[in-house]
């Protein structure tokens, strides 16, 4: 089947933006977007759908797997990664990309997401001792290890947007492995920053938890950081201590 | 701008991490640059786990048990001083990782190590089969608290472009910025930790896009020396998917996954015939080659299965839940209820920069670490050492720099011309490298990619960059010629034995422009300068 991949293009620099077409023949389907994009820059030229030779699609891609994050975009409006967009769920042959919208655009699809890691600064996220961490605890604590900060959820988020004060939900699996890692006392400073510009800020949507491409059960995590930060839940002991 | 005592660290996966952590410690800077943000570093994508001979099974396992698992693994070639170190330091180091808060698999406080290739021991301590980016996530954070102080200071969308070397010492190396476009130039000693060569193999590794190998090329040109370039692991259990190789993690079949192939009808668990003692735990180059031998079989159909179908639903419910989970995803297919085919691809290049048991390179105030570096996995890497590797590497290579640091200047530069590679260029020399540099080697094969690859050197009109990773392609094929036996990974039918005259390094550098690949003098107890 050949399908039209549509891209929303911006120069480096410019402040329009505008539509480009290419068409890219999939036999099976099971072709990723990510795949897809990275067939297509291959050619040489890359041509659009009328034969023009264009310049190659600005994009952000390294695992090709789902584990890292990088190539977060909108596919046909939700936020997702290219390379857990299979081409064979779009049955018409359509699929629009477009760069995720709350972050700077830099180049065609590839977005500014330093926000992200500028919260985890302004949250203050480390750990203050050595991990106290338990066996009760460390399912919790790898389930928080797994977020790729690729962004989806603060895109999907109808709380967020950067610069407020809201750091939204890419800080707090982080947020829930130090709060159940470290002593309360030492983590004073890390749960009254959490509850300032996460907790508070927090409209409980839980769309951040539909389009986690990791599955993350964000409900889960912050429920857990909720009860350690703000209702002064002891943690839990290891069950032989 | 000028800072205090600085260095550069170019690349922000596990070994730059544990570069820059390190020197945090002792205050001093470092600018880590990478060309995108540690969470998308290839390190992430470590499954099985981290060896260290942390005894707590109950089988007086030992670090000199680890030290010669990892010596023999890598059929000794790599100095004892090196292995020595890394095995003495492990238990060390996981037991940092453990107070860093990565939730290994542990009960009772108590860490369970699993088994795993080429180790007679349980010795891996392990995060299900996501251990890579479990530990990543831990020193993510910890780097995080020297970035809030100053001292670890990120360039995370700058790639490297050049690197000034002159009279054997490095002066600077430039940097482009993906988002502007533009050059930067900063002056100073530097760390490379840029990770394997995947990038001359695109497509057809279990690494990511983002392993360009342009470091390699761009090291190459400026002088810098490298080590046993033929040394290229294929991983026995790896699958096809959409662009790249799908790694099925040790870890299936250190919990008891099983490889059978189909021989007249019936199947062949080929690996508990040959093998009785390690079985389907022999080190990887041991079963990447009976794979690739096996259609020489009678009868034989050569298409390998892993069957996991008998493993524990407790198993496949918690530590290997992501691995079964990543199979549905990407194979269509329940491992629970059906055996995987999978076969050999390229996961890790044991040759890199040569450097010393300090982690210098023979250029002054030039380091290297991690992938990117030829250190302690010899002629083939046991499962579990490499995390181990780069978290060491890294740190050595820290206290070596942090001797050479100074203030550092960042400077507007202009960019280098033909610093993008073309993918048609990419291609052609993927495709000569793989004819060449398979799991088996006829002497026939090497040549004709020698030759092949010799006329990619000379293309007309190529980008600058494309001709230089044409040039380090040659040093590869002309490293594998060069070594006349067959040791670890590297196996020639030609000479199909190991040839203790060949228990040295194969070297290559470019010397006025020319590739020159040569042998190393014997190895030493200690390797701790340049020869």
């Amino acid at each position: 089947m050949i399908y039209t991949i549509s891209v929303l293009r911006k120069e480096r620099g410019a402040k329009e933006t505008y539509w480009e077409s290419f068409l890219f023949e999939s036999e099976t389907g099971h072709d990723t977007v990510a795949s897809a994009l990275r067939a297509l820059n291959a050619r040489e030229p890359l041509t659009n759908a009328t034969g023009t030779p264009v310049r190659k699609i600005e994009w952000e891609c390294s695992c090709l797997q789902k584990r890292c994050g990088a190539c977060a975009m909108l596919v046909n409006g939700r936020p997702r990664l290219a390379c857990d967009a299979r081409l064979s769920e779009f049955s018409d042959g359509s699929v629009q990309l477009k760069p995720l919208k709350k972050f700077p655009t830099v180049s065609d699809l590839t977005v500014d997401r330093s926000i992200l890691f500028e919260n985890l600064k302004t949250l203050r996220l480390w750990l203050r001792t050595d991990s106290e961490l338990t066996d009760r605890d460390r399912e919790l604590a790898y389930a928080s290890s797994e977020c790729i900060q690729c962004g989806c959820c603060l895109e999907i988020c109808p709380n967020f947007y950067a610069g407020g004060r809201f750091c939204g939900m890419a800080t707090v699996p982080i947020t829930t492995r130090l709060l159940v890692e470290m002593p309360t006392k030492e983590a004073k400073e890390i749960a009254k920053r959490y509850v300032k510009h996460t907790f508070e800020g927090c409209g409980k949507s839980l769309a951040c938890r539909d389009v986690c491409p990791r599955k993350i059960d964000t409900e889960k995590l912050m429920v857990n950081a909720n009860a350690l930060a703000l209702w002064k839940r002891k943690r839990r002991k290891n069950d032989h201590q | 701008m000028e800072r205090n005592k600085t260095v550069n660290i170019i690349g922000a996966g596990l070994s730059g991490l544990s570069a820059a952590i390190t020197l945090a410690r002792t205050g001093v800077g470092s600018n880590l640059i990478s060309s995108l943000p540690s969470e998308r570093a290839q390190s992430v994508l470590a499954e099985g786990g981290i060896n260290a001979a942390l005894d707590t099974m109950g089988q007086h396992d030992s670090p000199e048990e680890h030290y010669e698992d990892t010596m023999r693994g890598g059929c000794r070639l790599e100095a004892e001083s090196a292995v020595r170190n890394l095995t003495q330091h492990a238990p060390e180091i996981v037991n940092e990782l453990v107070r860093l808060g990565v939730p290994f698999h542990a009960e009772g406080g108590k860490l369970i190590l699993r088994n795993f290739g080429g180790q007679k021991k349980k010795r891996t301590a392990y995060a299900k089969s996501s251990t890579g980016k479990i530990i990543m996530t831990a020193l993510i954070d910890e780097a995080r608290r020297y970035e809030a102080a100053g001292l670890i200071r990120r360039f995370p969308h700058h790639e490297l472009v050049d690197m000034d070397v002159r009279n054997g010492m490095l002066y600077s190396v430039t940097v482009q910025d993906n988002f502007s476009k533009t050059g930067l130039s900063f002056s100073g000693p530097a760390i490379l930790c840029t990770g394997g060569l995947n990038g001359f193999f695109e497509g057809a590794t279990t690494g990511t896009t983002q392993n360009t190998g342009n470091a390699a090329a761009i090291a190459f040109r400026a002088g810098v020396r490298f080590s046993n370039l033929e040394m290229i692991q294929y991983h026995p259990t790896t699958a096809q998917i959409s662009d790249k190789r799908m790694l099925i993690s040790e870890a299936a079949r250190g919990e008891g996954g099983r490889l059978f192939t189909v021989r007249n009808g019936a199947r062949w668990y080929f690996m508990e015939e040959k093998y009785p003692e390690l079985k389907n735990l022999m080190p990887r180059d041991v079963i990447s080659r009976e794979i690739a031998l096996l259609k020489e079989n009678n009868g034989c159909t050569g298409e390998v299965f892993l069957d996991m179908t008998e493993l524990d639903r407790t198993i496949w419910d918690g530590r290997l839940s992501d691995l079964r989970a990543e199979i549905l995803s990407y194979l269509h297919i329940d491992p629970k209820n059906t055996p995987v085919s999978v076969s050999p691809g390229i996961h890790f290049f044991m040759g890199g920069i040569q450097v010393t048991d300090r982690h210098e390179t023979g250029i002054r105030n030039l380091y290297a670490a991690g992938e990117a570096a030829c250190k302690y996995h010899g002629a083939n890497r046991l499962g579990g050492n490499s995390l181990l590797g780069a978290i060491y590497g890294g740190r050595v290579a820290a206290e070596s720099a942090a001797n050479a640091a100074v203030p550092i200047r960042i400077e507007p530069k202009e960019l280098p011309k033909g610093i993008d590679s073309s993918a048609a260029e990419r291609t052609k020399l993927r495709e000569a490298l793989l004819s060449g540099l398979g799991v088996v080697r006829t002497p026939e094969s090497m040549e004709r990619a020698k030759t092949a690859v010799e006329a990619l050197t000379q293309s007309e009109g190529c980008a600058a960059i494309d001709r230089d990773r044409a040039l380090f392609g040659l040093a590869m094929i002309e490293s594998a010629l060069l070594r006349k036996e067959s040791r670890g990974a590297h196996y020639r039918t030609d000479y199909s034995a190991t040839d203790e005259a060949y228990r040295r390094f194969t070297l290559a550098e470019r010397k006025e422009g020319e590739v020159c690949v040569y042998l190393a003098p014997e190895i030493q107890a200690k390797e701790d300068t340049h020869v």
